[in-house]
């Protein structure tokens, strides 16, 4: 029962996460119909924005809550900047184009950073940056607090990192459904021509789609580095793989579908690993996704449309 | 025709190819003679991958996955048969005959692979083949680093040196007389309209699901053949020689050389492999040079070098023209 226990609350902590970034593919996914594959390496690009930060303010040394948050906020700036910036370069001017042609551009994008950032430092920064491809720690910004209740552990990093990927959702959820923005951007995603039609700026919408996914993978990669301070370029890969997955197995383009998508990963992965095959754990969501197109390929909330000529 | 002809018809490219392969066999120095055998396996890799991500217009990014499925088929045989003799052959026809064997073997793991992986991703649109073929990719890694059958992340060592010039130029032939072939065929056409527009192909009863798996699974075993020959190559098998670098070597040759020619592949992936034997010292800039090489591609000429047109097309165009000037008023 203990076990049991522990894996829930692994497999929550680990599903939140997958559910963060998932919820960017998935938004991109409704506004340009664009699997945007790199989107795992904006999340790895967040953690070392954020690793970056920590540095520089110095939280390793002296840690206070003030600085985790700033360090945060400032990871989802940089990294929605960046998104914005991948799609007005990369994907804008080939919109019009073959949908092929952009998902190409994503992938060269997607190995850009992650190679771009594995190449030696550039001498005169100052910060080491490029960062190479050698692993680096996250500095810790709190002195971390384990529980044992029931003999399950759980640290305060834990329960932090929960709390804010539910509330980030919460507050995603109120953008998506109850702003102006939100209304935009779900009409953009019904029909960007129509919507465009209608008065709606959908380059505007589509950039802050991807402010906003980005940022959230921001958000998740500091909010892992609670549980797992390690911090590399390929970080991006198999994280966003299994991203991707939770998205599809919520129904790609749904908004709720990619939280519920996360936390059934997370905890499927969880359990298998923990209670049959532990050493094939990354195979588990790759199983996963085959399931998924197998049995029900527009997700689970998702509506299989068909196509119109 | 009669089939006696159409047999001959198919065997015409290795006839002419058999002769000045030996030729290059004999005269070739060591050196030149593994970039040579490289850059034939490339040119398999591309030539093959142009069928799915060409012809078909899907788009796959785990060939080297394919690749890595038939090189430890092919490793595992040649090395459970090393030593022994085929029964009324001398040594090194029996080794020849093995390896044979071992390759179609690999061709075939490979194929079945790539039947496991097509099958549930290709009912979809194209991009679902490219993030499944990807994980297809990091997961047959994870499977090999946990299977101490296949030697885990140091992988299959001392296997005989079996891949010659002779070897590849003929496993290079038969990927392209292939690819040529398919496209002129029945099949080939499906396949090209699945391309053009996948709703109208389906309307005029084209079954897209089914042409579409069969290309991936024509594609998957050519990649396992160039995998059985590659660890032949270098006399070892780790996962290492079949990441997801080495399939976007393989994309960035397809889409340079043009998705849907198959001149084109072979020449990117021939000017790629010797362009890459000079840059060997800063092997490090070599993944982000790809990734640059394709995204200035993409927003420069999306059709690659030679688009979908074979190189012939080209040379001739010219003279084509000259006549049409003639004839004018």
């Amino acid at each position: 029962m203990t076990e049991f226990l522990q894996h829930l609350v692994n497999g929550l902590s680990v599903g939140t996460i997958y559910a963060l970034i998932a919820l960017g593919y998935t938004m991109v996914y409704g506004v340009l119909k664009l699997i945007n594959f790199a989107h795992g390496d904006v999340y790895m690009v967040g953690a070392f924005s954020g690793f970056y930060l920590a540095n520089a303010m110095d939280v390793g040394a002296h840690p206070s809550l003030g600085k985790a948050f700033v360090v945060f906020v400032g990871s989802m700036i940089i990294c929605g900047l960046l998104g914005v910036a991948i799609e007005r370069f990369a994907y804008r001017p080939l919109r019009q184009r073959a949908r092929l042609t952009s998902l190409i551009t994503a992938i060269g994008v997607s190995f850009l950073l992650e190679y771009g950032f594995q190449l030696p430092a550039i001498p005169w920064l100052g910060i080491p940056f490029p960062p190479g491809p050698t692993p680096r720690f996250f500095p810790e910004p709190f002195t971390r607090i384990g529980w044992e209740p029931f003999g399950v552990y759980v640290s305060n990093y834990d329960v932090v990192s929960f709390l804010t990927a539910v509330g980030l959702m919460i507050i995603l959820q109120y953008i998506v459904y109850r702003t102006r923005f939100g209304t935009s951007m779900r009409a953009v995603s019904f029909d960007s021509q129509v919507a465009g039609l209608m008065g709606i700026n959908v380059n505007r919408v589509i950039s802050y789609t991807f402010a906003l996914g980005s940022g959230l993978a921001a958000a998740a990669a500091l909010l892992f580095a609670g549980s797992r301070p390690k911090v590399d370029p390929l970080m991006g890969l198999s994280l966003g793989i299994k991203a991707f997955v939770a998205a599809v197995f919520g129904g790609i383009g749904n908004v709720p579908g990619a939280m519920v998508g996360g936390l059934a990963l997370g905890l499927a992965e969880e359990y298998v690993s923990g209670y049959a095959l532990s050493s094939y754990r990354d195979g588990i969501a790759f199983a996963f996704l085959i399931i998924v197109l197998l049995v029900r390929p527009a997700g689970l909330f998702g509506k299989f449309r068909a196509e119109k000529v | 025709m009669r089939p006696v002809l159409i047999v001959l018809r198919s065997a015409l490219p290795f006839i002419f190819a058999l002769p000045i392969l030996l030729v290059v066999q004999l005269k070739i120095s060591p050196g030149w003679e593994i970039i040579l055998i490289s850059a034939g396996i490339n040119v398999i890799l591309a030539a093959s991958l142009n069928v799915v991500n060409g012809f078909t217009g899907q788009f796959s990014i785990g060939h080297a996955g394919f690749a890595a499925v038939g090189a430890y088929t092919a490793a595992k045989i040649t090395t459970a048969m090393h030593g022994l003799q085929i029964m009324g052959l001398s040594a090194g026809v029996s080794d020849q005959v093995v390896f044979f064997l071992a390759l179609v073997s690999g061709m075939i793991t490979a194929a079945l692979a790539g039947l496991v992986v097509g099958m549930p991703s290709l009912r979809l649109r194209g991009d679902y083949l490219a993030i499944v073929t990807l994980g297809f990719n990091e997961i047959i890694r994870v499977i090999i680093e946990n299977t101490p059958f296949l030697g885990q992340a140091t992988g299959i060592s001392g296997l005989p040196r079996l891949t010659t010039v002779l070897w590849v130029g003929m496993g290079a032939v038969a990927t392209i007389s292939m690819a040529r072939r398919l496209v002129g065929s029945t099949h080939g056409r499906a396949l090209l309209a699945i391309r053009e527009d996948e709703v109208a192909a389906e309307a005029m009863g084209v079954d897209t699901t089914g042409y579409k798996v069969r290309a991936f699974v024509i594609a998957s075993s050519f990649a396992g053949l160039a995998g059985g020959l590659l660890v032949h190559l270098i006399q070892l098998c780790t996962p290492r020689s079949f990441t997801f670098v080495k399939s976007i070597e393989v994309v960035v040759m397809v889409v340079l050389g043009g998705m849907g020619s198959v001149t084109g592949s072979v020449v990117a992936a021939l000017v790629l492999s010797f362009a890459l034997e000079g840059l060997r010292e800063v092997q490090q800039y070599r993944m982000v040079v790809y990734s640059l090489l394709l995204i200035v591609l993409m927003l420069t000429r999306p059709s690659g070098i030679f688009g979908t047109r074979e190189i012939w097309d080209i040379v001739k165009l010219p003279r084509r023209r000259r006549a049409g000037a003639e004839t004018a008023p």
